[in-house]
């Protein structure tokens, strides 16, 4: 019985929690890419880079609240930095709309222009985040380490494998609930919600009724740049800020935007968590797990892993074309690019 | 005086040649005026361009009197008109009543009326409220879309082909439906396919061929007319 108890917390400790944050934190940053995609129809490749740079401003304001003297506790103090994070790239988001995706709105151009535009800023702000934060690791985690110690656990439990919680991997899970709940609650309930659903479903319709599509467009790019910032602190509180890692995001996100049905943010959510599983159940080496499990004879000698960590991205990669050559509307029936 | 009159109206899409060739359409309040003709006759496009969705170069629109030839479509919106597209004329993703709803986005006082004498209107819609407009029928979906177009409160409605694609059945259902709406005081401008149908409910029938006005007369009379009868309505 302790065995299969040791088992499962080892699951839950090395398996379970950290793919569910890792998955919360792409469902976030695929939720913005699939609000870009159903409203401005197109595949927004920025959007790794966006998350970054959110990141640094985040981080900026962090050690300028720091040098004051302000913290939030046992929470990171990037908490409180994060508002000033999303405001400035929203700024940034809509700068960009003005002089880069406008034009190509009002010329009607074709969604591959758009693609290749946004790869565009992609470049642009790859550089931009490095010119001021620069291309080094950043770490601004502060406040409390665990939410449940090994120490607390064990205490706990008697057994001999521990379950930790770390603060960062509890406050993505909630800030994930939160914004996706408030992200709902706007589209189903709110008239300028319903407005965005009927803008992304049947332009002609929604310009008929007297929709402004400025608007709606101006109110995706901040919906955008919240999601973004908020999946990249979160990101950085738990991984540390690196930026290469932002870039190599973009994978993994736009498999869980394509898995789950490009332009249904249910869909964004589902495919987030079905990416950040696979590539944990695939990666971890079972060998300690099946040895809780098996009677003593039979425990594996060998490491028991299916694919070294180095193939993580791979993972994302297979099953996005997987995907796309089974079922191209994805889970949740969204439109096929 | 017309309350709704496009006047010599010559013009075509963008810079491309023109399909109207000073061709005239009016409609009153209480009134259903049907267009009909041949493929390429202009006839939606007439329509079309008393919305506003094209540029005239010549003629003139005018509301209750007033010039509205230089209004965008938003505007012409706000003055009154409503227009249903003939293809793409609901929120598919949408319920029924969210539909609606959007059809008042401009609309800042309580619609709830509105909704109210929509579904009195359209009792299906009532019924079928909370469903998503995508998964209704054809003709139901007609009917979602003339609602919407009339939760502005419109003077006039207009309608591109409404009974594109569905049964005779359903056709004569939603005719029946447009008379109702007609009857509310509404100017209803029509383009239709089904010519012979539409002209027997029509008030008014404009005959167009190659943007021009052939003949214009009452419904009865042009399904009467020997050379209409021949030209256009197969014998």
């Amino acid at each position: 019985m302790t065995d299969v108890l040791n088992a499962l917390v080892l699951f839950a400790n090395f398996i379970f929690v950290p793919a569910l944050t890792y998955g919360s934190q792409l469902a976030l940053g695929a939720l913005g890419v699939t609000m870009i995609y159903s409203v401005l129809r197109f595949s927004n490749f920025a959007q790794g880079e966006t998350m970054a740079f959110g990141t640094v401003i985040t981080i900026l304001g962090t050690w300028g609240l720091q040098a004051l003297g302000v913290n939030l506790g046992f929470l990171p103090t990037a908490l409180l930095a994060l508002p000033l994070g999303i405001a400035v790239t929203a700024g940034l988001l809509l700068l960009t709309d003005k002089y880069v995706y406008r034009y190509y709105r009002t010329q009607r151009s074709a969604s591959i222009t758009f693609v290749m535009a946004s790869l565009g800023v992609m470049f642009i702000m790859n550089g931009l985040i490095r010119l001021i934060l620069g291309p080094g690791d950043q770490n601004f985690t502060d406040g409390e380490r665990f939410v449940l110690s090994a120490s607390a656990f064990k205490e706990w439990s008697g057994l001999d494998e521990v379950l930790v919680i770390r603060t960062t991997q509890a406050l993505t899970v909630i800030l994930a609930i939160i914004l996706v709940a408030l992200l709902f609650w706007f589209l189903q309930k709110t008239k300028t919600g319903k407005a965005m659903r009927a803008y992304a479903d049947n332009e002609n319709l929604a310009l008929l009724s007297g929709i402004n599509p400025d608007r709606i467009v101006m109110i995706t790019w901040i919906i955008t740049a919240a999601f973004a910032t908020t999946a990249g602190v979160l990101y950085g509180l738990d991984k540390g800020y690196k930026p290469l890692a932002y870039f190599h995001l973009l994978l993994p996100i736009f498999a869980a935007v394509i898995v789950g049905g490009i332009g249904r943010p249910i869909g964004a959510i589902a495919g987030g968590f079905i990416i950040a599983f696979s590539e944990v159940i695939l990666t971890y080496a079972y060998k300690k797990f099946l040895a809780y499990l098996l009677p003593s004879d039979l425990a594996p000698d060998g490491l028991v892993q299916l694919l070294s960590t180095e193939y993580k991205l791979a993972i994302s990669f297979i099953i996005l074309v997987v995907v796309l050559l089974i079922k191209p509307t994805g889970l949740f029936k969204g439109k096929v690019i | 005086m017309s309350y709704l009159i496009g006047e010599n109206m010559v013009g075509g899409y963008g810079s491309g040649p023109s399909i109207l060739n000073g061709c005239t359409i009016s409609v009153d309040k209480g009134e259903l005026a049907v267009i009909v003709g041949p493929n390429g006759a202009g006839k939606s496009t007439a329509m079309k361009a008393m919305l506003g969705m094209l540029k005239l170069s010549q003629g003139s629109v005018k509301l209750n009197g007033k010039d509205i030839t230089s209004l965008s479509p938003q505007a012409r919106i706000a003055e009154g008109i409503a227009f249903v597209p003939q293809t793409d004329n609901v929120f598919t993703t949408m319920t029924v009543e969210e539909n609606l709803e959007m059809g008042a986005f401009l609309r800042t006082d309580n619609f709830r009326d509105t909704i109210d004498q929509i579904y009195q209107l359209f009792p299906i819609l009532k019924e079928k409220r909370h469903q998503y407009a995508g998964e209704l029928s054809g003709g139901q979906r007609q009917q979602v879309a003339v609602g919407r177009a009339m939760m502005t409160q419109p003077t006039v409605l207009m309608l591109d082909e409404p009974t594109a694609g569905v049964s005779p059945i359903v056709m004569d259902e939603l005719f029946d439906r447009i008379l109702e709406v007609k009857a509310t005081g509404m100017a209803v401008l029509m383009v239709e396919q089904n010519a012979r149908q539409a002209l027997e409910i029509a008030d008014k029938g404009y005959v167009l061929v190659m943007g021009e006005n052939r003949h214009t007369d009452t419904g009865q009379a042009l399904l009467a007319d020997p050379d209409v009868r021949k030209s256009f309505l197969g014998g």
